[in-house]
């Protein structure tokens, strides 16, 4: 293996995400009510050890055998998933949820950490066969069945924010091969009117602007058919339906799809979480020293909130030099999939990317109230042994794409 | 042109690249917001801490009987909490208190521990204050601003013990089970059902509590509703309503025999429905409501009679002559016998086998089936047995469910013991460390099985059904219930039935009969090898169409106690109404189920040395 054809760049900025995660998450312990996520970062370091093993033999695989393997290991994860839909457990914050698979009442993971890296292989084996970008929403069928079924079996664990990182792979992946934007928004429509039709006149302005659309791109009569009825549907019948409900059921019914909507918990973990990013101020109080969190007033602060710790301790610089890490990452790995050798390894890491993109996006978001709560982990940061390892094995994976591109000068390109 | 041409690949790149910088700047401007505009007043607001959350408790919802009659209620209470602010000003607090609130300094130090772990919320003193207490204090509220008192709804249960072991009660969230992560919304001073139905529909009838942001200053004092937290008013929990009879429990109560111990379980064969099920000695559970003090429950849980043990459910017992009727099953689905055949040797008061003489409890002569049921002779049943062979006979049970809980939908239901097949025996006593006489005991319903009265209760509903299935018992109506069948043939069924009929007409249980009303059933005297025997008997009426399935077991019930006639009675009470006349023409006659059995080699355990955690 010739070394100086490894890319350092993604190498660096890894580390560097890393290393400050691991911190994070030891000053997250630090507090000065007695918790169990005193310990926590020693686990994590174990986990730690398994990532950088999975990056390694990850790098040694070539994406010919990956592209043979990815069916494989994309049903792999389909059946993992149906398991745990069957005998799985909950924990945490979404105790009520099935998401975690447990042998012997120990729990030894969350599978849909890794569905999420197999759904962006099985996805990126099936786009990059094509060699013209799909142009109708049924050429786009079969891409929606891929990230469906995970979708859907991660939709009735319930853990809705996993199933939002699944959205946004898929829409990602899709601009990737070139979907044009019109056709992914007649894709997003539903889900558009789905969220307007609780009011009636942003519904109504929507539709309209929806029919000029359709009349402006003229997709094939059947296909615009169905979009303009799926939209109405979504619109009037799930409003009507939504309005039968008496607020208890549609209260049931939200923190069904989202089980940590529960007001009493999230009204206080928001406010604590914005106290304690707030208070941080422009400097921050100094790593470890974060009094909201020392004093446990910040929930979660070693899972979904473990930013509002960095936005106490670190202040508003911190914050900004953690978003450009993570902006950096996201600018490495786009150039990887912009040089990569061949199709499949370019969508791949793209898809790679739009992951660790949802990820930040949502669970940042999250914290200063931008984005509903939804718990999902903070790449790098978050304690959780799946994740991390997924995280660490899709690193693997770019590095991987990454060296086959410089070793083939396209890189130079 | 391909999309992975170098050249739209690279505007796609930057497209990319545009819409991540955009959607990160956004997010940071967000941050600016917080961390930079508004950082006064959010650090203003984490030095003080003062923010503190207060539960208000949801009203559980009501548990009611077939007929809406009230089970379990809510009734107004106090809690007595403190919204302290520091270590010490707490302590002075509660020692300015103590006299009032009757706090020894014990429970001060634990009060002050739980400080520790929990600063920022609200501690509680007392979850179930009484009003004069409530009042005391609130002389006292100029001395002592932290002070917060609450209305919160407070479980009542109007039956007390007649119906304690089946609805169950509640207690207050324990140290382990907040820690455990487990639960989700969790909360200090929570309610959870801690047995019976109460703990099994647990999360439908909680509810939801609500909540309430308050900011408080320096010295605890509330001082306003929170401005940026809304008040979530608690839900109610669902209202439970099960297929209990409660005035059929209270008839069960009364009839039972004084301070004696055992249990009684009715149920409609057809549905399932649990209608009865009762255990005694009873325990009171309001007792439990806010707390039982240390004593009450050392004395509650150490009792020798276990009042806090449900028998009905938790209770095994030798199944003993009731468990024929398996013997009896097998025999006629393999036609090893029918209901007219006879056995080789004519019961003379007992077998000799081996080198063992197995007795009988009389001396019953050339018998049938049908009378070997009726008389419950014991040497019919261990030829019979022997004919069946050990291996079918423990086949078959298996089948009929002796291997696994009757399924109520109850916490705590015992899995019979039971040999799945003789490997059991190998491994208990070794390879050859045990002879065929287990056949023997096995088929009078002695030794190695012990069976709840649930099951045997569900195995007489399937004899009582003219399918030979029936469901699992249910308090709670549910969509779908598991059924569980004999899978013979209904004449022979019917032929089965009508041998349990002659029980009761002029068999062991003929004392018990009542005229207007056929009755089918079998005794049984269970061997105990610490005291007199156990009484059995589990019957159902009417017998051409039956619409219940009664059965009892009285402990130690060996000196004339009558078990029979107690469920006749009970199942008369039910079909009849209340002013049913009681079993035998008139006089109340009694009778001792006096089918006994040979003290078995070795008894598996009986209900004395019970054992159970405290909830």
């Amino acid at each position: 293996m010739q070394a100086h054809r490894l890319d350092r760049s993604l190498l660096v900025t890894t580390a560097v995400l890393v290393v400050v995660g691991m911190l994070t998450l030891y000053s997250a312990g630090q507090t000065d009510v007695p918790s169990f996520v005193t310990e926590i970062w020693k686990r994590q370091l174990l986990w730690l050890v398994l990532g950088i093993v999975g990056a390694i033999l990850m790098f040694r695989v070539s994406p010919r055998i990956l592209e043979w393997a990815t069916p494989y290991a994309y049903g792999i994860a389909i059946a993992l998933l149906i398991l745990t839909l069957l005998v799985g457990t909950g924990a945490g914050t979404a105790a009520s949820a099935k998401s975690w698979l447990a042998v012997g009442g120990v729990r030894i993971g969350q599978p849909v950490e890794a569905a999420k890296l197999a759904t962006i292989l099985m996805l990126a084996r099936h786009l990059a066969g094509k060699r013209e970008a799909p142009a109708t929403l049924v050429e786009i069928v079969p891409s929606l069945v891929i990230v469906s079924v995970p979708f859907l079996l991660v939709a009735l664990q319930p853990d809705l924010g996993s199933a939002i990182v699944f959205l946004g792979i898929l829409f990602a992946m899709l601009f990737w091969v070139g979907v044009k934007g019109w056709l992914l928004l007649l894709l997003a429509s539903p889900l558009i009117s789905l969220l307007l039709g609780f009011n009636e006149y942003p519904w109504s302005a929507w539709i309209v602007v929806l029919t000029l659309i359709l009349l402006v791109v003229r997709p094939y009569v059947l296909e615009g058919l169905v979009v303009w009825l799926t939209n109405v549907a979504m619109g009037v019948v799930v409003l009507k339906l939504w309005q039968t409900l008496a607020p208890y059921q549609q209260n049931r019914l939200l923190s069904f799809l989202n089980p940590e909507l529960d007001p009493r918990a999230t009204g206080w973990n928001i406010i604590q979480s914005k106290v304690a990013i707030g208070s941080g101020g422009i400097f921050g109080k100094g790593f470890a020293e974060g009094t909201q969190k020392r004093l446990a007033f910040l929930p979660e602060q070693h899972t979904d909130f473990i930013f509002s710790v960095i936005g106490e301790e670190l202040g508003f610089i911190g914050v900004l030099v953690i978003l450009a890490l993570f902006t950096a990452l996201l600018m490495v790995l786009v150039r990887i999939a912009r040089g990569a050798t061949d199709t499949y390894s370019s969508v791949l890491v793209l898809g790679v990317a739009s992951m660790v993109f949802t990820h930040v996006f949502v669970n940042v978001g999250m914290t200063v109230g931008l984005m509903p709560i939804v718990g999902i982990p903070l790449p790098f940061f978050s304690y959780g042994g799946s994740f991390l390892v997924t995280c660490f094995v899709a690193v693997g994976l770019a590095l991987r794409m990454a060296w086959e591109s410089r070793l083939s000068g396209y890189a130079a390109l | 042109m391909s999309w992975y041409h170098p050249h739209s690949v690279r505007r796609r790149a930057a497209a990319v690249r545009v819409i991540t910088v955009t959607v990160f700047g956004i997010l940071a401007l967000a941050f600016f917001r917080a961390q930079v505009l508004s950082t006064r007043r959010y650090r203003l607001q984490s030095e003080q801490n003062r923010l503190r959350p207060v539960w208000l408790p949801a009203a559980r919802g009501v548990i009611t009987d077939r007929n809406g009659v009230v089970l379990a209620d809510n009734v107004p209470g106090y809690s007595v909490a403190v919204l302290a602010s520091a270590l010490d000003s707490l302590r002075s607090t509660l020692h300015t208190i103590a006299p009032i609130a009757n706090l020894d300094s014990a429970r001060i130090e634990g009060l002050l521990q739980r400080f520790q772990r929990t600063p920022h919320e609200p501690l509680v003193l007392r979850q179930d204050a009484s009003f004069e207490l409530v009042a005391a204090l609130e002389e006292q509220r100029v001395v002592i601003p932290e002070l917060l008192i609450q209305t919160e709804p407070k479980r009542s249960y109007p039956h007390g013990e007649i119906a304690a072991h089946v609805v169950g009660y509640v207690g207050e969230i324990s140290e382990e089970e907040l820690t455990s992560g487990l639960l989700p919304g969790a909360h200090r001073g929570m309610l959870m059902g801690r047995d019976g139905l109460e703990r099994q529909y647990d999360v439908r009838l909680r509810g939801r509590d609500g909540v309430r942001f308050v900011e408080v200053d320096a010295l605890g004092r509330t001082v306003r509703e929170a401005v940026e937290a809304t008040t979530l008013k608690p839900q109610r929990g669902d209202t439970l309503r099960t297929s209990l009879d409660i005035e059929l429990q209270h008839f069960i109560a009364e009839v039972f025999p004084r301070g004696q111990r055992g249990a009684v379980m009715a149920m409609d064969p057809r549905t399932g429905e649990v209608l009865a099920l009762y255990s005694s000695p009873g325990f009171d559970p309001n007792a439990f409501v806010g707390g039982m003090d240390p004593d009450e429950w050392h004395a509650l849980s150490h009792s020798e009679d276990q009042p806090l043990f449900n028998r009905a459910i938790g209770g095994l017992y030798p199944p003993a002559s009731p468990w024929k009727l398996a013997v009896a099953v097998s025999a006629l689905k393999r036609g090893a016998a029918g209901l007219d055949s006879h056995m080789e040797i004519p019961c003379r008061g007992g077998l000799l086998y081996g080198n063992r003489y197995f007795r009988c409890w009389k001396e019953h002569g050339d018998l049938s089936l049908r009378e070997a049921i009726q008389f419950s002779c014991d040497v019919y049943f261990y030829q019979l047995g022997l004919k069946l062979t050990l291996d079918n006979l423990l086949r078959d049970a298996v089948d009929m469910g002796f291997g696994e809980r009757s399924g109520i939908d109850l916490p705590g239901e015992q899995l019979p013991l039971f040999p799945r097949s003789n490997k059991y025996y190998d491994e208990q006593y070794g390879r050859g460390g045990w002879t065929n006489a287990v056949t023997l005991n096995l088929a009078i319903g002695q030794g190695e099985n012990s069976q709840s009265l649930s099951n045997m209760v569900r195995f007489y509903a399937m004899l009582a059904s003219p399918t030979g299935a029936a469901p699992a018992p249910r308090l709670v109506a549910e969509e779908s219930v598991p059924l569980r069948s004999l899978h013979m043939s209904p004449a022979a069924l019917a032929e089965l039935q009508d041998a349990l009929v002659q029980v009761v007409r002029t068999g062991t249980a003929a004392g018990a009969r009542i005229a207007e009303l056929e009755i089918a059933g079998k005794t049984g005297t269970a061997q105990n090898a610490r005291g007199p025997a156990h009484g059995w008997f589990l019957g159902f009426a009417p017998a051409d169409r039956p619409a219940v399935v009664v059965g009892a077991i009285v402990e130690f019930a060996g000196h004339g106690s009558d078990v029979a006639p107690l469920v006749t009675r009970i199942i008369a009470r039910h079909l009849l109404g209340p002013d049913a006349p009681p079993p035998g023409s008139g006089e109340l006659e009694f009778m001792l189920p006096s089918d006994s059995a040979p003290a078995p080699r070795r008894l598996l355990p009986d209900t004395s040395p019970l054992s159970r955690p405290p909830a």
